[in-house]
């Protein structure tokens, strides 16, 4: 091969490596299109009604936010009843998941090889895909039927049957990550096996399991489906576990099927947008800080 | 046994007068049915002494070490037969977690728990024990451990903050600590500073030296040197087998058994 032909198949790989390096980025900014809209158009259009009222008003009825469209004013009232709802609901559903997740991720960090183990984690992996709305149902067959009433705990029971697999999955992929000595020097000392897994692994797992927590509260904050079949909604601040609850997402449901209050959906939606961003941001943090 | 009784008939030096602080008898540890990783090993350890574990990767040395402190009751499978005897009490009728308080370990990545403090890394096997001291008793253990592994003067300072800062030296001879807190009869150690570099193996080497004064250490060692540098004693294990157990300056220069010889002069290994 002459130097001259080795020139030129030099310059025709370096030509490619510049054509796929641009179709990389080309479609890495593409697909952050649809994510620059959306926050543009909830922003554009949510600040408006994005003030004290949204979070110290409830709702207002249709009746109402005609009126005030009528003579040219913003909308009265706010969300309050659906900030507090989703605080009851899914702080509750918090409470439910993680003990529960922690235990089983524990459980299935420890024993990888054990067959129920591994139905147990193929199990999970098959309620992370089940569809939102089915949960939905079956807790509504769990909670509302027997209580005869919708209530935030069935709405809890069903985001709190959500968040598990997420849960348990990064508690046990936290835990199988920290060095198997870690509890072999704990143990070594003695110590018993409670004490190594409460003291000294869960602590050492902890950045990894609480980014999973919020990462499962930021993805279930915004679940609508299986809150309509259990919590149903209210139009006044509720916090009974055993009443019907309104929810933000819920309530956006509820201002889309009423011309009235549409405005009032994009202040909604920004206030759960900025809920999620700081949930994520915050468990980047964490990831960060608590890195072992 | 045998080949101790064998060595000590045919041999000037003899391992040592004293009462042995540990007697192992045919002590063999098999992780699946009828594959022994340790097969039939019998030894006396002397107090006050470093009794070097040598030999070629996969010849149960470490398997040897973590049976002494019953470490290998958390994995079911693995089967431990013999009898191993600490001050005349035979472990394998003890709780394994008493007997893992008597018998310290410290591993070959330097392993201070990551969300204690160096001062609480120190008391790490009171704390999760659940044994309550004074104040002033703590203060006077994190001391003393600290002085004893060379590290106080380096951390004093610091000693409330995590020990993830701390050099790998540094972080092995806080581990060191934690196993001494516990005042255990033995240390075991598993290839302590092959994770070291040469400098840090140098501290922890003479740390050992030290130590001795106290303790008696079991090290296992890829590294003949160190053997060599630091034990009084040595063990030569071979596919399971305790090939040869005898005084280290004499497995040194006259080893009885010729498998030792090869792997000491580096014909295997």
């Amino acid at each position: 091969m002459s130097d001259k032909t080795k020139l030129s198949k030099v310059k025709k790989r370096i030509a490619k490596d510049k054509i796929v390096f641009g179709l990389v980025c080309f479609f890495s900014f593409l697909s952050m299109i649809p994510l620059f809209l959306i926050i543009w158009n909830v922003v554009s259009k949510g600040y408006k009604n994005f003030n004290w009222r949204l979070f110290t008003e409830v709702a207002p009825s249709s009746m109402d936010a005609l009126i005030a469209k009528m003579s040219g004013e913003p909308i009265p009232g706010g969300i309050l009843n659906g900030i507090t709802g989703s605080i009851l609901i899914v702080g509750m559903a918090v409470l439910l998941t993680v003990p529960l997740g922690l235990f089983v991720g524990i459980y299935l960090s420890e024993h990888p090889k054990n067959k129920f183990a591994r139905t147990v984690s193929y199990l999970t992996d098959l309620l992370q895909g089940m569809p939102s709305i089915v949960i939905g149902i079956i807790a509504y067959i769990w909670v509302v039927k027997p209580l005869r009433s919708y209530s935030a705990l069935a709405g809890s029971v069903a985001l709190t049957i959500m968040m598990l697999p997420m849960v348990i999955r990064s508690t046990e992929e936290t835990l199988k990550m920290l060095p198997p000595t870690l509890k072999e020097s704990g143990l070594a000392l003695g110590a018993p096996y409670a004490s190594v897994i409460f003291r000294v692994i869960l602590p050492s797992g902890f950045g990894g399991i609480f980014t999973g927590i919020l990462l499962a509260v930021s993805r279930v904050m915004g679940e609508t489906a299986p809150l309509m079949l259990t919590a149903l909604g209210a139009s006044v601040v509720n916090w009974n576990i055993f009443e019907p609850t309104s929810a933000i997402p819920l309530l956006i449901w509820d201002f889309y099927n009423d011309p009235n209050l549409v405005d009032i959906i994009w202040s909604a939606s920004l206030l759960l947008l900025i809920v999620i961003f700081l949930l994520n941001w915050i468990a980047k943090i964490v990831a960060r800080r608590w890195k072992i | 046994m045998e080949n101790i009784t064998e060595n000590k008939s045919n041999n000037q030096e003899e391992i040592s007068a004293n009462e042995p602080i540990l007697k192992l008898r045919n002590l063999s540890v098999s992780y699946a049915p009828g594959k022994k990783a340790v097969n039939n090993v019998s030894a006396d350890i002397y107090p006050n002494t470093i009794t070097a574990i040598m030999g070629p990767s996969g010849c149960g040395k470490s398997t040897l070490l973590r049976a002494i402190n019953r470490m290998h009751d958390l994995y079911p499978n693995v089967e431990t037969t013999g009898d191993i005897y600490l001050k005349g009490k035979n472990i394998m009728d003890m709780n394994p977690m008493e007997v893992r308080r008597m018998a310290g370990m410290v591993f070959q990545t330097p392993n201070p728990f990551p969300t204690m403090s160096i001062y609480d890394n120190v008391l790490a096997g009171y704390k999760l024990n659940g044994i309550k001291l004074k104040k002033k008793e703590k203060d006077e253990i994190v001391r003393k451990c600290l002085m004893a592994v060379a590290l106080w003067d380096e951390v004093k300072d610091v000693i409330n903050r995590r020990g993830s800062f701390l050099s790998g030296g540094q972080q092995q001879r806080l581990c060191i600590a934690r196993a001494l807190a516990l005042e255990p009869e033995v240390l075991l150690m598993d290839e302590p500073t092959s994770a070291l570099d040469p400098v840090s193996t140098n501290k922890i080497e003479e740390l050992l030296l030290d130590l001795k004064k106290n303790f008696t250490i079991l090290i296992v060692t890829h590294n003949m040197s160190q053997a060599a540098r630091i034990s009084d004693n040595s063990m030569f294990m071979y596919l399971g087998d305790l090939v040869e157990y005898a005084p280290t300056r004499q497995m040194f220069t006259k080893p009885q058994n010729k498998k030792t010889e090869e792997y000491l002069t580096g014909i295997f290994g």
